[in-house]
């Protein structure tokens, strides 16, 4: 160990191979929303397939799919379904949420000057990286990116093209996810600073160390599961192929006796709690703009915690509410109904705490609030909507159609996106010193939050009608689905927007960063560690005074005190 | 780097030093990567033919793999010993008990590859039976394990130990016992792995 944390680093030190957990979360900061961007192109491809099926597409077309000179074939389709996936939840949010704003906050919210191990920090981030450039060079390969889907379910995941390379990016993708949350976990648990104790950490770090839990639990799983799949694909094992199967008209040459059904449980194992990880983050996010922003203390704190724990817990045991098709059987079937019902308590009881949170509140309407404002409604449609999937009943008529898909995305897209964004706004004058405009916010958020509900909710009417989410001409050959198809087009147009919708956002970006640096540590009057260190916080030590620690997270509005709110690090 | 609090004291509250919480985590997770794959095989055994995972399993060497199991409880017991002779600075016992585990761990693999090799030249592979990939996946997976725990234990035995002994005894140490707790789980993976694999 050396002492010389004086010596001049050059750039590839500072800004590549950093191991400050600052420069690694504006890493994943940067790369996760490029792959959110490239995600949202993919799907904005998708629904111009499903609004005009068949005709060439413009502009792109002829460049994309040469091949048919210009027109989307089912099998591109199916590539760009299973990587809009596969990108938005492995490439995008989870790294912007967990690896972004958990490796950027974590240490300064306790008062920490870098995470645990800086060296397994930076080796994180680049397994993600190494991840995302195989899922991207699996485009560019003869075989093309995967198509089975991001669930990947055999027996078509063995024997469809481009699954290897899927695989093989995942195994990178879970480590890095694996190193980051070990990282967290410690962090939390060893380096709050002296007087942060369990119930004077702000919610935002809780929300990440339940995250943490579960990405360390649940991800491994997956893992092996992927192993499983890998050897079926690589060395002719069948754990996933049963006996007498025939694909594409020919028997398939394997010992069989495997099951499909295995790596359902598997995935769901993982892929139950991996929702959580997107929503808990964003949970996390909104109370603390809440409580800064009504300058009220969060309501119900400590049963916001409770909640969350619980919630963390229940994830692990709900994983087969996402097969009642696959004839499990009517005991299974039951438990994880009930158990299904049961985790939405917990849920109900964050959004309740936040709800009245607001309540008698003097409201600051910011950027950042309207944000976490509209995540309330839209992730309680989103919660709402996902108890008739949980009930089997209704499961059986309502799987698989689009309003599986409306459901899914109003808790990701409008739901998390949303706190993120908030996210954004609100600590962008910690990490730059400088503030975001206003007026481009609000023409970020308003139509934003107008064509989001444009693009989702005619999802729940064409689900309710029964349409299939996996017709890759949207339905056109589904007769008993035609009064719903003019739909389409409006949520083509209403994606189209939204995209548009988000220019003010990359501009505001771009033009408060030019901006004039600010001397104000705190332009939030906010109550949290974070704010008391100078803006950008100091590298590999964040704070130029030591930190002690003597209030609780939310002391906003104390009776009897000059200011609205009492900084933890006041005496 | 070097302002980072309790790398090596413990943290009063928490009676824990950060790399010591940061392995049992990490062993957390390695305890799902496993149990993912053990719950595969007890559910691939319960979907299989009547008697099949039994006829497959019977084409293993059981006293070859007694023999490993030996050695690699032996290699647990030396890698204790060789941390306590840290702790009582006695670096010539730890560097001799540290290469006894090293030596159990090459022959284990040294025993696993004529085990492969003789499957392979009956001409049994992981696609011959579902019981043969199952048993594949899982040993090679501990193989991996055990090769990435013998590149940490040379890398203490290298030169590099003789350094740090000067420099800094305690982290010295410190790396032992958290490299022991790594191979001390390895080991307990094959403890389950023996007799689902070879005895069931």
């Amino acid at each position: 160990m050396s002492n010389d944390h004086h010596h001049e680093e050059n750039f590839i030190q500072k800004y590549v191979f950093s191991v400050d957990h600052k420069i690694i979360g504006l890493q994943y900061g940067i790369t996760s929303l490029l792959f959110l961007l490239f995600g949202f192109m993919l799907m904005m491809l998708m629904r111009y397939q499903i609004a005009y099926p068949e005709t060439v597409i413009p502009y792109f077309g002829e460049w994309l799919f040469a091949g048919s000179g210009g027109v989307m074939l089912p099998e591109n389709y199916n590539t760009l379904g299973a990587m809009h996936g596969t990108i938005m939840i492995f490439l995008g949010v989870v790294p912007l949420a967990v690896g972004a704003f958990g490796n950027y906050l974590v240490p300064l919210q306790i008062g920490a000057p870098d995470m645990a191990f800086p060296k397994l920090n930076a080796a994180s981030y680049w397994s993600y990286f190494v991840g995302g450039v195989v899922m991207m060079a699996s485009f560019f390969t003869p075989e093309g990116a995967a198509r089975s889907g991001w669930t990947s379910y055999p027996p078509l995941s063995i024997f469809e093209s481009g699954q290897t390379m899927w695989l093989l990016g995942m195994v990178f993708l879970i480590t890095s996810s694996l190193l980051g949350s070990m990282n967290i976990i410690v962090t939390i648990v060893q380096l709050r600073a002296p007087g942060l104790t369990w119930f004077r950490l702000p919610f935002f770090i809780w929300a990440q160390l339940v995250t943490s839990f579960l990405l360390i639990l649940a991800f491994p799983p997956l893992e092996s599961a992927a192993i499983l799949q890998l050897m079926d694909r690589l060395v002719g094992t069948s754990f996933f192929l049963p006996s007498g199967l025939v694909y594409a008209g020919s028997p398939v040459e394997a010992y069989g006796s495997g099951s499909p059904l295995l790596w359902q449980h598997l995935f769901w194992f993982l892929a139950h709690p991996e929702v959580y990880v997107l929503i808990l983050p964003a949970i996390g996010i909104v109370g603390e703009i809440i409580a800064n922003n009504t300058r009220k203390p969060l309501w119900g704190y400590k049963s916001l915690v409770y909640a969350i724990g619980f919630l963390g817990f229940m994830s692990f045991i709900v994983w087969a509410h996402h097969m009642f098709l696959t004839g499990m059987g009517q005991s299974m079937s039951a438990f994880f109904q009930l158990t299904t019902m049961i985790i939405s308590i917990p849920s109900v009881v964050v959004l309740t705490a936040f709800f009245i949170s607001l309540w008698g509140g003097s409201i600051r309407f910011n950027t950042p609030m309207l944000f976490a404002l509209s995540f309330l409604p839209m992730f309680g449609i989103g919660g709402l909507t996902g108890l008739p999937l949980g009930v089997a009943a209704s499961d059986i008529f309502l799987h698989d159609t689009y309003y599986v898909i409306g459901h899914f995305h109003y808790v990701v897209a409008p739901g998390t996106i949303f706190a993120l964004f908030a996210g954004i706004y609100y600590w962008f004058p910690k990490v730059t010193g400088k503030r975001m405009s206003e007026t481009l916010g609000k023409l970020h958020f308003w139509p934003s939050l107008l064509f989001m509900n444009g693009v989702f909710m005619p999802m729940f009417i064409q689900g309710l009608a029964g349409l299939s989410r996996r017709m890759y001409d949207g339905g056109q050959q589904y007769a008993h689905a035609s009064d719903v198809l003019h739909w389409n087009e409006f949520m083509t147009i209403s994606a189209f927007c939204l995209g548009a919708a988000q220019i003010p956002f990359i501009v505001n970006l771009i033009i408060s960063l030019a901006g004039q640096k600010s001397d104000d540590r705190n332009p939030w009057k906010s109550t949290t560690i974070e704010w008391s260190a100078p803006s950008p916080p100091l590298p590999h030590v964040n704070f130029d005074s030591s930190v002690e620690v003597n209030h609780g997270p939310y002391e906003y509005s104390v009776p009897g005190q000059d200011e609205d709110y009492c900084p933890q690090t006041s005496p | 780097m070097s302002n980072i609090p309790y790398i090596l004291e413990e943290r009063p509250d928490t009676g824990l030093n950060n790399s010591k919480l940061g392995v049992w985590i990490f062993l957390a997770s390695e305890v799902m990567l496993f149990g993912g794959l053990f719950s595969a095989y007890v559910f691939l055994r319960i979907a299989a033919p009547e008697g099949d995972f039994g006829y497959w399993g019977s084409k293993l060497n059981v006293p070859m793999a007694t023999f490993n199991t030996l050695l690699l409880i032996t290699s647990s017991v030396t890698m204790v010993m060789s941390w306590a002779s840290l702790k009582l600075e006695q670096f010539d016992k730890y560097k001799m008990y540290l290469g006894i585990t090293i030596l159990c761990g090459l022959a284990f693999l040294v025993v696993k590859y004529f085990e492969y090799t003789s499957k392979f030249d009956h001409g049994i592979y992981p696609s011959s039976s579902t019981f043969m990939g199952i048993y594949f996946t899982l040993t090679g997976l501990h193989v991996l394990h055990i090769i990435g725990g013998l590149l940490v234990l040379i890398f203490f035995w290298s030169k590099q130990s003789d350094k740090m002994w000067n420099e800094d005894k305690d982290l010295l140490a410190n790396r032992i016992e958290i490299t022991g707790l790594y191979w001390h789980f390895v080991d307990l993976v094959w403890i389950f792995l023996f007799p689902i694999l070879y005895l069931l």
